[in-house]
């Protein structure tokens, strides 16, 4: 162990801790508000950071080219609000999603919670799948896109014949218009069993690779899709400019610039749940959807806006690790969404002010880790922490509850 | 009826949450083989000085004796291996499993089969299940509901599941058995079928403790009372005693219409 | 109308009522079935029958692995679907039998394997209580991520200690003990191998040979064959499900599921709770670890901290309730096809974990109650509907009942 290179540079660790545990605290919102809402681990939200990380990277090459360079932080300023943005909006679309497809079929089905984490678990596996395979999935996307629309054709005629038949059926009866029997035919599955249907035609009629090759998708955006399962780095650098010096550290820009971010987004969120409309539905929400449900609260909008938030969050968290770390692959979000939802549990899970205490604690204590024990046992570090805490206070450091005033 | 030692003493007990007071020095005794009620407006603190005997919660000061023995953080399972045993009001039954299983769970209080047992399904094995599921159906029988065993317990209609939910405790082979709101929810018809189910296992050897908010039921089975109000013993006595003591009238008068639903 | 939910759900239902019909018949005729099917079973690797077999690699060692899943599936089925603990991280109990056989075996020890298997069943055994008395004791959530931390913590731990061979893991691992001759050197006839040989299956189209020139050897555990590896497995699994049967049909698993329902109540009415959930957890730590002794032992005889990824374990998880939590064939079925899938379909290689992902969001969507639910769902759900049916039709009746 080394106690005398932690003893020396403990400023500098205890820094360089903070930084990322406010990456972490970040993250940790989506998983402590969905759980507070719901009492679910929404295991996918790892996916909805790595998408962030991806938006962030993209708009750089999309500003800059993929020329490699590196700018001071000030150069890099206005891209980065631009990509900043651009992750808010991927990261929150894609948790949108998640709700909708992962959640909201069995929240209405009342599943038991251990399929909503397994549905859960699929989707997280095929978002971050489909992030490795885009560069295969860019040759074929022209042609899936024929044949959704393909499908589309089919599946309206399908319905508007089952419709007519049901007219011809209930002749005599109340006399009915066509669109309105046939928006009461149920035409999801059919929908989907069109598209498949016009894919295999497509596909074994040939039609499929001269619709692909002559878009040619994948070399137009050959800057984004390649080698889909490698690391890929932002390919603007941004060099850390060094502000002032404490104990031996110089803290840079980005250190500040990180750490204050994440603050701001905290008070932003902490305000918007105590404050809004919004807000008191969570809180609600989080206390007694039942009673929430009675008073007129709907739940289905909290739950969306829940998401949302979460997503928001991630999507900054996400721009965050990318102007610290510039690189990100398909699998990044596996391992730091561990990492946040270790720092959440820690906190106390369901509590906001608990997540960002729970991602400074680990931020730190993980960065004290590897000093002591060599940077290879940082992870095992940041799990003996939780097991010894939640030990100690079973319910994390603050407690839990979304529903209570302090929240 | 004769006088009987007493088998659950609560002495000088009080609870506080935080800063509220839940009980304030509430002392009484079940004796054995009595039905006692427990009574008192809603808030009294009925069901929290239950739940203190039971060991739910741990009291602050006092002392809690059953059969001589101290309750005071003993695990839970072990004060129903002593002899007491409760229903609860919200019933609590295990859902997804049968009738059946569900009064084994309590007979299982007193078996001493382990998982070798089990794997090796030795001869203890086999007689222990084969008394369990005699006795089972035994006490199915007496509560009035051994028609359909292999029924999950989430099947049966409310008030065969409270029913359940007596068999199930009278199971763990209990000296005193607590009864929290038994006839909740209830009709005076089955209310009637209640009383007399109550009697019947007194008659058969248990002790038991019936808290209670339904007045007419109380007077009509227990042989003693005890009122709480706001934490604090009001009264003690006979049904009669407690029906005219002034100061339980003066506790019920503001809760009346409650009462009547 | 028939959309193609509907036929989904008829056809969930018509498997439903011919898993019933099944439990309906006479005890003989249900011992017949089930011997078949073990039989069947032994005998699938020398079958290859087309379609199920893997084109690319050998059949018998996919087969290996198959029933290594369905015994760690069986396992945790227990921790999860009997005591209802949500565990992250059973890999990590895979991984210390595995680990515990090939040190004793190989890097520290020369033990033979049978002599290893015991202890490394009571080496897993004890990380479960060890890791198990202070965690059960907190909320079920937490259980989920401090066991995934103990997942990581052991994989972490492999990769980086010398002693446990790190990153290039540890080779050489004992095979279990041949029965029959065993001359060992390069120009052997197979039919000098072991006290029997049989021959296996080769298809050509539909139409079955008999191929004499590359037998199994019974009972020979070398490097060239896996057959008997996964004969060996498949017997340890027949043995874990029988004892898995007794266990849950006495007190201990009523006690379980009494706790898993409801711990409170379970408490109050004498159920010692932490206590079967510690037992829970051990017992199903030491299946893990068994079965994990066997994969180290397989034909390669190597392990690395590759075959430890924490993302097995997630796919554990969804293979218990993918195939219905707290059913012992459910659990194998999901084992077995979380083994088998990515194997059999080696040639949409790059897409497979993406087409994995969708399945089981839609599956969960789907059937909620797993492929195989336990019984104890699916009559709930009849219940149910018998209820809402009532209520719909009856409403009036209500009204005099009271």
């Amino acid at each position: 162990m080394h106690f005398q290179l932690l003893f020396d540079n403990i400023l500098a660790f205890t820094i360089g801790g903070l930084v990322f545990g406010s990456i972490y605290a970040l993250v940790a919102l989506g998983y402590t508000m969905v759980y507070g809402v719901l009492q679910l681990i929404n295991f996918a939200h790892s996916e909805v950071f790595m998408y962030g990380t991806f938006a962030v990277a993209w708009t750089f090459v999309f500003v800059h080219g993929t020329d490699q360079v590196t700018w001071s932080l000030w150069r890099a300023l206005p891209v980065l609000l631009l990509a900043l943005l651009a992750a808010m909006l991927l990261s929150a679309s894609i948790a949108l999603l998640l709700e909708r497809v992962a959640y909201r079929p069995l929240l209405n089905k009342n599943a038991p919670k251990l399929i909503a984490l397994i549905s859960a678990i699929g989707a997280s596996f095929a978002l971050s799948e489909a992030m490795g395979v885009r560069d295969l999935l860019s040759d074929l996307l022209p042609g899936m896109l024929v044949s959704v629309l393909i499908g589309f054709v089919i599946a309206t005629v399908i319905v508007f014949v089952i419709a007519t038949r049901q007219q011809a059926a209930t002749a005599g009866e109340e006399p009915t218009g066509l669109v309105e029997s046939a928006r009461a035919v149920r035409s999801g599955p059919i929908v989907v069993v069109s598209i498949v249907l016009a894919y295999m035609i497509c596909k074994t009629l040939g039609l499929l690779s001269p619709i692909n090759e002559s878009v040619g998708l994948r070399e137009k955006l050959i800057d984004y899709v390649r080698k889909a399962r490698d690391i890929y780095t932002n390919p603007v650098t941004i060099r850390p400019h060094r502000l002032f010096e404490i104990g031996g550290y110089r803290v840079s820009d980005v250190d500040i610039v990180v750490v204050a971010s994440a603050l701001l987004m905290m008070v932003a969120l902490d305000l918007f749940v105590r404050r809004t409309k919004f807000g008191r539905g969570i809180r609600a929400v989080a206390q007694d959807p039942e009673s929430a449900a009675l008073m007129g609260v709907n739940s289905t909008r909290v739950i969306q806006v829940t998401f949302l938030v979460g997503g928001l969050m991630a999507g900054a968290a996400a721009t965050l690790y990318m102007l610290r770390i510039g690189s990100t692959r398909q699998n990044s979000g596996f391992i730091l969404g561990v990492k946040a939802f270790t720092a959440a549990v820690l906190g106390g899970i369901g509590n906001l002010r608990g997540a960002l205490l729970g991602g400074l604690v680990l931020g730190v204590a993980e960065s004290y880790g590897s000093a002591l024990f060599g940077s290879k046992w940082q992870d095992v570090v940041a799990f003996v922490l939780l097991v010894l805490i939640l030990l100690v206070r079973p319910s994390g450091l603050l407690g839990e509850s979304l529903g209570k005033a302090r929240a | 009826m004769p006088e009987h030692k007493a088998l659950l003493e609560v002495d000088n007990v009080t609870l506080r949450f935080g800063g509220l007071t839940a009980l304030d020095q509430v002392s009484f005794e079940i004796r054995e083989g009595e039905i006692l009620g427990l009574i008192g407006p809603n808030g009294a603190g009925k069901t929290t000085c239950f739940n203190a005997m039971t060991g739910v919660y741990q009291v602050t000061s006092g002392e809690i004796r059953f059969d001589g023995a101290r309750l005071a953080k003993m695990k839970r399972y072990k004060i129903t291996k002593l002899g007491m045993a409760r229903t609860f009001q919200n019933i609590r039954l295990f859902k997804s499993m049968t009738v059946l299983e569900n009064v084994m769970v309590g007979t299982d209080a007193h078996s001493k089969v382990g998982f070798w047992d089990a794997l090796l399904r030795t001869p203890r094995h086999r007689r222990t299940e084969a008394a369990s599921r005699e006795e089972a159906m035994r006490l199915l029988a007496l509560v009035g509901i051994k028609a359909r065993p292999d029924e999950l317990a989430a099947n049966l209609s409310y008030g065969d599941q409270r029913r359940l939910e007596i068999a199930r405790a009278m199971a763990t082979g209990p000296k005193l058995l607590c009864l929290d709101e038994p006839a909740a929810g209830f009709n005076p018809a089955e209310k009637a079928k209640l009383m007399e189910l109550i009697r019947k296992v007194r008659d058969e050897g248990y002790t038991v403790l019936l808290i209670e908010h339904d007045m007419r039921l109380v007077m009509g089975v227990t042989d003693r009372i005890v009122v709480l109000e706001f934490g604090k013993k009001i009264a003690e006595g006979s049904p009669a005693e407690i029906r005219d003591n002034p100061a339980v009238i003066a506790a019920y008068l503001g809760v009346d219409e409650e009462d009547a639903s | 109308m028939a959309s193609a939910a509907d036929v989904m759900r008829r056809a969930g239902e018509r498997w439903d009522d011919f898993v019933d019909r099944y439990n309906r018949q006479p005890w003989y005729l249900k011992a017949i079935f089930v011997l078949a099917m073990v039989f069947l079973a032994y005998a699938l690797p020398l079958l290859r029958p087309p379609l199920i077999t893997t084109n690319s690699i050998d059949f018998g060692g996919v087969m290996f692995g198959v029933a290594a899943y369905a015994l760690v599936a069986l396992g945790l089925n227990i921790v999860i679907g009997y005591a209802g603990l949500l565990d992250l991280g059973y890999i990590g109990f895979y991984a210390v039998g595995a680990y515990t056989t090939a040190v004793l075996t190989a890097y520290h020890g020369s033990w033979p394997f049978f002599l290893v298997l015991p202890v490394s069943i009571a080496v897993t055994m004890v990380t479960g209580v060890i890791l198990g008395a202070p965690t059960l004791r907190v909320r079920g959530d937490y259980l989920a991520i401090v066991t995934l931390g103990f997942g990581e913590i052991i994989r972490i731990t492999v990769t980086n200690v010398e002693w446990l061979g790190a990153a290039a893991g540890i080779k050489d691992i004992a095979h279990p003990n041949s029965i029959g001759p065993n001359p060992e050197g390069p120009f052997i006839d197979p039919s000098e191998k072991g006290i029997f040989q049989i021959p296996r299956v080769v298809w050509d189209g539909l139409v079955p040979h008999l191929d004499h020139e590359h037998p199994t050897s019974f009972l020979i555990f070398g490097s060239g064959d896996a057959i008997p590896y996964y004969w060996l497995l498949l017997t340890a699994l027949i043995l874990v499900f029988l004892g898995d049967r007794l266990i849950k049909s006495s007190r201990v698993g009523r006690a379980w599921e009494a706790t898993r329902e409801d711990e409170d109540a379970a408490e109050l009415m004498g159920v010692p709770t932490f206590r079967f959930k510690l037992m829970a957890f051990a017992l199903g730590a030491a299946i893990g670890g068994l079965s994990g002794s066997f994969y180290a032992s397989g034909q390669s005889g190597y392990i690395n901290p590759q075959s430890f990824l924490l993302l097995y374990s997630i796919l554990f998880v969804a293979a218990v309730v993918v195939g219905g939590s707290g059913n012992r064939w459910g659990a194998i079925l999901g084992g077995a096809l979380v083994a088998y899938l990515p194997d059999r379909f080696r040639d949409i290689n790059e897409y497979r974990y993406l087409i994995f992902g969708l399945a089981l969001t839609l599956l969960a969507i789907w059937r909620p109650e797993g492929l195989l639910p336990p019984r104890r769902t699916r009559r709930r759900k009849a219940a149910e509907a018998e209820i809402e049916a009532l209520e719909e039709g009856e409403l009036d009746e209500e009204g005099s009942h009271a």
